[in-house]
């Protein structure tokens, strides 16, 4: 069974002819060595998608509209990875992926990783939250909560900052699949930025 | 008093009454973000008025490093003691979109993106 939310386009029907993808297996390595990957992945996404776009893209001498793509997508990419590793089922052996597209007027990220039935539950029920609300609002109140805990949860903040700060476009596909008489619940992020 | 690793070092500058960023800081949740909160903290006791973060060296923060900036803006703000000045670089594109979020949480709040 699928459920989409807002506007999701399957990495299948694309016809971007520059795209990277980068698969790793959950439990390949511990968390703390995979968590400093992250910032590895997200950075090499950047900087290689930073190469194919034009020179001329909107420069002047203090500002450089490619180095602020490539920041974009190194920073969408490390929250997109953070939260999959953070929410993924290790129990599944089933490869956390991140794919990158470039087109002429957009560059798509999808993240596609494996959850347990309850976060799965409670993912959707954030999407619909993010929907149902301005998502500037939803920011500021979640910071304001957070600042009350000793601890915070900032669970949530990565996708908001998204909204918020990059104004990206936010779309997701879950799915759960039957494996074996298993069910497996996996959930597709998209991205989308205009260039 | 300051705290490093191979990624990033935040130190407390009490001369310059600064906590200066250096780095990348993508720690993982608030519990690893908690000896940082520390620095702040004592910047925020030891400090005369205005305390000064100096983030123009911050290449990278992740959005549990802006919910622990923002957990401090909060926390100067409701205390009224002191203000604080951001200072930030217009060359490290992140820092242009997400920072203004601090001084909404803390109009006093002076930003400085040169």
């Amino acid at each position: 069974m699928n459920n989409i939310y807002g506007n999701f386009r399957e990495i299948e029907t694309e016809k971007s002819t520059e795209y990277l993808q980068l698969s790793f297996s959950p439990s390949s390595l511990s968390l703390k060595e995979r968590w400093g990957n992250n910032g590895l992945s997200a950075d090499f996404l950047g900087d290689y998608f930073r190469t194919f776009l034009p020179k001329t893209l909107g420069d002047n001498e203090n500002y450089s509209r490619r180095d602020e793509i490539k920041s974009t997508v190194s920073y969408i990419a490390n929250e997109l990875l953070e939260n999959a590793i953070k929410f993924n089922n290790d129990n599944i052996d089933y490869s956390i992926s991140i794919r990158l597209n470039l087109d002429v007027d957009k560059i798509t990220l999808w993240l596609t990783n494996n959850v347990t039935q309850s976060l799965y539950e409670a993912y959707q029920n954030f999407v619909e939250e993010l929907l149902n609300n301005d998502p500037q609002e939803l920011y500021f109140e979640r910071l304001e909560q957070n600042a009350e805990k000793e601890f915070a949860d900032s669970s949530g903040l990565g996708l908001l900052t998204i909204l918020v700060d990059y104004k990206a476009k936010l779309a997701w596909k879950f799915q759960s699949i039957k494996n074996n008489g298993e069910e497996n619940f996996v959930v597709v992020t998209m991205v989308e930025l205009e260039i | 008093m300051k705290v490093e690793n191979e990624n990033f070092l935040v130190d407390f500058i009490p001369s310059e009454n600064t906590v200066k960023f250096n780095g990348s800081l993508r720690l993982n949740g608030m519990k690893e973000y908690e000896p940082i909160l520390e620095i702040l903290d004592q910047g925020l006791q030891e400090a005369n008025s205005p305390l000064i973060l100096d983030l123009t060296s911050l290449d990278f923060l992740n959005s549990s490093g802006i919910s622990m900036f923002s957990k401090f803006v909060i926390k100067v703000r409701n205390q009224q003691k002191i203000n604080l000045i951001i200072m930030g670089s217009q060359k490290i594109p992140w820092q242009s979109k997400s920072l203004k979020n601090l001084q909404r949480l803390m109009p006093s709040l002076v930003l400085e993106i040169v």
